[in-house]
């Protein structure tokens, strides 16, 4: 003890150990620091859960009424001198009346559904009514025609889709100022529209040709549909899973149970590592460049890409079976060692159907990864503008198809605002393909995991 | 045969060599009272194997290999005059595969034998007519060489694919009757079956360095033809990005470069502080209830594709900010601009970010929080103070790790960034990047022979290069990071 201690106690303690029901000022702004703090990270965690909210809730709102779709009813009577000029009913002859001549009966058509209904239709000229419809029905009626060349002289029911405006009417998208400015609709159509959506001669229904029907022109976002492009993407996965489940499981079995340490498996684990870490559109070119140029597979076709997201998931799969294979205790190997199994009998008999669970987990969830993959399919041709179905397994893997990102991609590339609405039902479609995905493994792993 | 039914003809030849090699060592174990030295099974198994793998992967190797040396040979029997004004031989080549194609639907439609077909002349008989008829469209009329070219290959298609057959089966039988006959009681036939399926292993590791390999020479093959066409200097160091279909284009990477790194920046800026702090909160902070919703939606996050987040940006968040705050600010009349892609794409890294610095903080040892609580520091002043330094390389780590992902993201700067190749710095206006020209180059009609095209694996080059060079930089800090604790 000496003086300056001395006389400086009573101060110390009046600072520092003064009542602990009073802060001081130092305790005060440190605390004061602390609830800063936290309360930054609860912004941080609200700003990622609102990015999330706003994320699917744009995607929702613009994408959930691609779902449903304004259809027109209409009896059209398929006039025979119009259809078939020779009157012989010959197959060849009905064929060469283009779908331009079917236009007519269809404005025929909505001219008397809208008398029937009641509605003046004298604001409108004859074409305009009939550009109600899409121009799509044509092709429609043109279709179902060769189909039944007997019901040529017949009045028959058709629910035929109703122009990509009028559609956009009864979804917000187009209203009477936009409708004025635009060359596609006009204010008077949509007043008609009005009256014979009260008459019952237009219907918005579930809108199924959706999943179905196959990609359309720029014109006519009314009949554009997903048909083609989730069979291309089936396709893929198939491929996808037949190649890399099987390579990926064998590549992990020998990298955690066979390699001896050296330089060779240091190689093959940098590259896998680094194959994990490559930008995807780095394997577009890889596919454009072998698999497209050097080994002469068609463009666009299902089996490129199919290969090209193979050797993408190829690092997940394996990554994440080799962390399956690891969490199989010693104990299993030993005690199967100890009986007289050879060390492969042992992997196959043994480990591997008790990391299965996890292995398929893994596999699930890069399957997931390569289903909503973009960029590279972009460049191997998967953008083009594909209306025919492919063949059925295993030539349709060689027949030009789409891919699910990848119509959206090519749908938000259109002119017509009514294909954003499409993009975002397709994304939606993509998404519930990929949830499921994910509760499949969710619930593989909670059903079979193991704890040792 | 058709290569489908040639895979299916190996994989019955394969069951079959099971089902018979297993009868085989039973009966000659029981015709010499003999053991067995393995399970009977393994018998067919070896047979099988033996009969199925090398005629599978001769079959392969069949399939890459024809294409290329058909591809060759009949490259070379195309005259140069036969090549259109300012064309490719490439076009040439496509138009030769198109046409030989329809010769072979011209047969299947039961108008020519072989032997018509191999009588056809171009100067004498209207083949583009007949070849539309048939569905297949060829742009101009057919020259007598090119048409020639079409038929010897297609008749070397037929020959390949002929012999393609007999080699495989050959290949099969022989291994399937020298496997069979060799079966003997006292042959080792688990450790010959073992062996097999052990190099098969090894196989499957090995296609990780093929791919790599792929990479690395279909892009170095590529660069240096583009580099044959167009200078290096210009490409590495002109200012200039203007890509003209008939020649004479300025190539220069730097404003993509910029665009990427602009991009990526504002990218990092967005999601390194919050995905830091999210990390931070919910393993320092947060409850249990609110852990429990917080972790899986952001984990939601981190799964969702990127076509989806390049959507977002498109119909949302550009518009947004050009409608809000750069138009009455008089920056921009863009809704696709570098800050509408950067936004995005910080959203995108956020899961990613704090997933990895998540680990890192777990990764930091409870006795360093320990001893800073007993001194009497705050929790934010041990997080500040004691965590984030013993985490510092970790998070660097990740933070690298984050900007090769930027760098290499595709989706989100094709549909938000614009395609404009600049130099500025307003972050509202149309700016492009890397990947975006990647794209652009390569997608719709490609001709591999023009500088315009094969551009684009040169910045492919540049964007593996930086992306392979920040993650090996990353994992390398990451790595010296968790020794440090372990």
């Amino acid at each position: 003890m000496n003086d300056i201690t001395a006389t400086n106690a009573p101060e110390a303690a009046r600072k520092g150990h003064g009542s602990l029901l009073v802060q001081d000022a130092r305790t005060k702004a440190r605390n004061a620091a602390e609830t800063r703090f936290r309360r930054l990270g609860l912004v941080a965690v609200s700003v990622g859960m609102l990015a999330l909210v706003g994320l699917l809730g744009s995607i929702l709102s613009n994408g959930l009424s691609s779902f449903k779709q304004t259809y027109i009813e209409v009896e059209v009577f398929l006039d025979p001198a119009k259809l078939d000029k020779t009157g012989t009913g010959d197959l060849a002859q009905i064929a060469k009346v283009s779908t331009f001549g079917y236009a007519p009966l269809i404005q025929a058509a909505m001219l008397t559904a809208a008398q029937e209904a009641g509605v003046d239709t004298s604001a409108l000229k004859p074409k305009a009514l009939g550009a109600m419809v899409s121009k799509e029905a044509p092709a429609t009626l043109r279709n179902y025609v060769l189909k039944n060349p007997d019901k040529i002289g017949e009045t028959v029911a058709f629910s035929l889709l109703a122009n990509g405006r009028i559609d956009g009417y009864f979804k917000g998208r187009v209203t009477m100022d936009s409708a004025a400015l635009d060359r596609n609709v006009s204010p008077e159509q949509l007043v008609i529209a009005d009256e014979l959506k009260a008459a019952g001669v237009l219907d918005t229904k579930f809108n199924w040709a959706f999943f179905t029907a196959p990609d359309a022109s720029d014109t006519r976002p009314e009949a554009a549909g997903l048909g083609v492009a989730i069979l291309g993407s089936i396709y893929m996965m198939l491929i996808v899973l037949c190649l890399s489940l099987p390579l990926g499981v064998a590549a992990s079995i020998y990298l955690e149970e066979f390699a001896p340490k050296n330089r060779f498996t240091d190689l093959i684990e940098v590259n896998i590592s680094n194959l994990a870490a490559v930008p995807s559109i780095v394997f577009g070119i890889l596919g454009l460049a072998i698999f497209i140029n050097l080994v002469g597979l068609p463009q666009s076709a299902p089996i490129v890409g199919g290969l090209v997201l193979t050797l993408m998931t190829l690092p997940t799969i394996i990554i994440a079976t080799r962390a399956a294979l690891k969490s199989v205790p010693p104990s299993i190997r030993d005690a199967a060692l100890g009986v007289g199994a050879s060390k492969m009998q042992s992997i196959f008999h043994h480990v591997l159907p008790l990391a299965m669970p996890g292995i398929l987990t893994g596999a699930i969830i890069g399957l997931a990864q390569a289903l909503g993959e973009t960029a590279p399919l972009l460049l191997i041709g998967m953008v083009a503008f594909v209306r025919e179905y492919p063949a059925g397994p295993p030539d349709g893997f060689f027949d030009p198809a789409a891919a699910l990102p990848v119509q959206v991609y090519n749908w938000t590339q259109r002119g017509d605002p009514a294909f954003v609405e499409r993009a975002s039902g397709a994304i939606i479609v993509l998404l519930v393909f990929l949830i499921l995905m994910n509760i499949a493994a969710i619930l593989l792993r909670r059903k079979f995991e193991r704890r040792w | 045969m058709t290569t489908s039914s040639l895979f299916l003809i190996v994989l019955g030849l394969g069951v079959l060599g099971f089902v018979l090699g297993r009868k085989r060592a039973l009966a000659a174990s029981l015709a010499t009272g003999q053991k067995l030295h393995s399970l009977p099974t393994y018998y067919g198994q070896t047979v099988a194997l033996y009969t199925v793998v090398p005629a599978l992967l001769c079959l392969m190797t069949w399939l890459f290999v024809q294409p290329v040396l058909i591809e060759t040979r009949i490259s070379a029997m195309v005259p140069d005059s036969a090549i259109p004004e300012g064309g490719a031989k490439s076009l040439v080549m496509a138009d030769l595969r198109r046409i030989a194609g329809g010769l072979e639907a011209l047969k299947e439609a039961g108008d020519l034998s072989e032997d018509d077909l191999l009588a056809l002349r171009a100067d004498q008989n209207d083949i583009r007519k007949q070849l539309a008829d048939v569905g297949v469209a060829i742009g101009s009329d057919v020259q007598p060489s090119v048409f020639e070219a079409s038929k010897a290959f297609r008749a070397a298609e037929i020959t390949g694919r002929f012999w393609m057959g007999i080699v495989t089966l050959a290949l099969a039988g022989l291994c399937f009757v020298t496997t069979l006959l060799r079966i003997r009681p006292e042959v080792r036939a688990r450790n010959t079956s073992e062996a097999f399926v052990l190099s098969l292993l090894i196989g499957a590791s090995l296609v990780a360095i093929l791919t790599t390999v792929g990479i690395l020479g279909s892009l170095l093959f590529e660069t240096l033809n583009f580099f044959k066409m167009y200078p290096a200097k210009d490409f590495f160091f002109s200012t200039v990005w203007n890509p003209q279909f008939r020649g004479g284009s300025d190539l220069g990477i730097l404003p993509l470069l910029w665009g990427t790194l602009y991009v990526s920046v504002l990218a990092l800026v967005v999601a390194v502080p919050i995905g830091l702090m999210i990390a931070i909160y919910l393993a320092e902070y947060a409850s249990k209830p609110l852990r429990s919703v917080a972790k899986p939606a952001i984990e939601v996050l981190a799964g969702i594709p990127t076509i989806v987040y390049g959507l977002f940006a498109l119909i949302t968040v550009g518009p947004f900010l050009r409608d809000y705050i750069a138009s009455p600010l008089g920056l921009g009349t863009s809704s696709s601009s570098v800050l509408t892609a950067g936004l995005v794409m910080g959203i995108m890294l956020i899961p990613f970010v704090s997933s990895l610095s998540d680990d890192i903080i777990n990764a930091v040892p409870q006795s360093l929080r320990d001893g800073s609580y007993g001194l009497g520091a705050t929790r934010s002043e041990t997080i500040k103070q004691v965590i984030l330094p013993a985490a510092l390389p970790g998070v660097v780590g990740a933070v690298l790790l984050a900007a090769s992902r930027a760098i290499g993201e595709t989706m989100i700067v094709v549909m938000g960034a614009g395609a404009a190749a600049k130099l500025g710095l307003n972050p509202f206006e149309a700016m492009t990047t890397v990947t975006v020209k990647i794209v652009s180059q390569l997608t719709g009609d490609t001709e591999f022979a023009s500088p315009e095209t094969l551009v684009a694996f040169a910045l492919g080059l540049t964007l593996f290069v930086f992306t392979l060079g920040l993650n090996i930089i990353a994992l390398h800090v990451v790595r010296k990071y968790r020794e440090q604790y372990e």
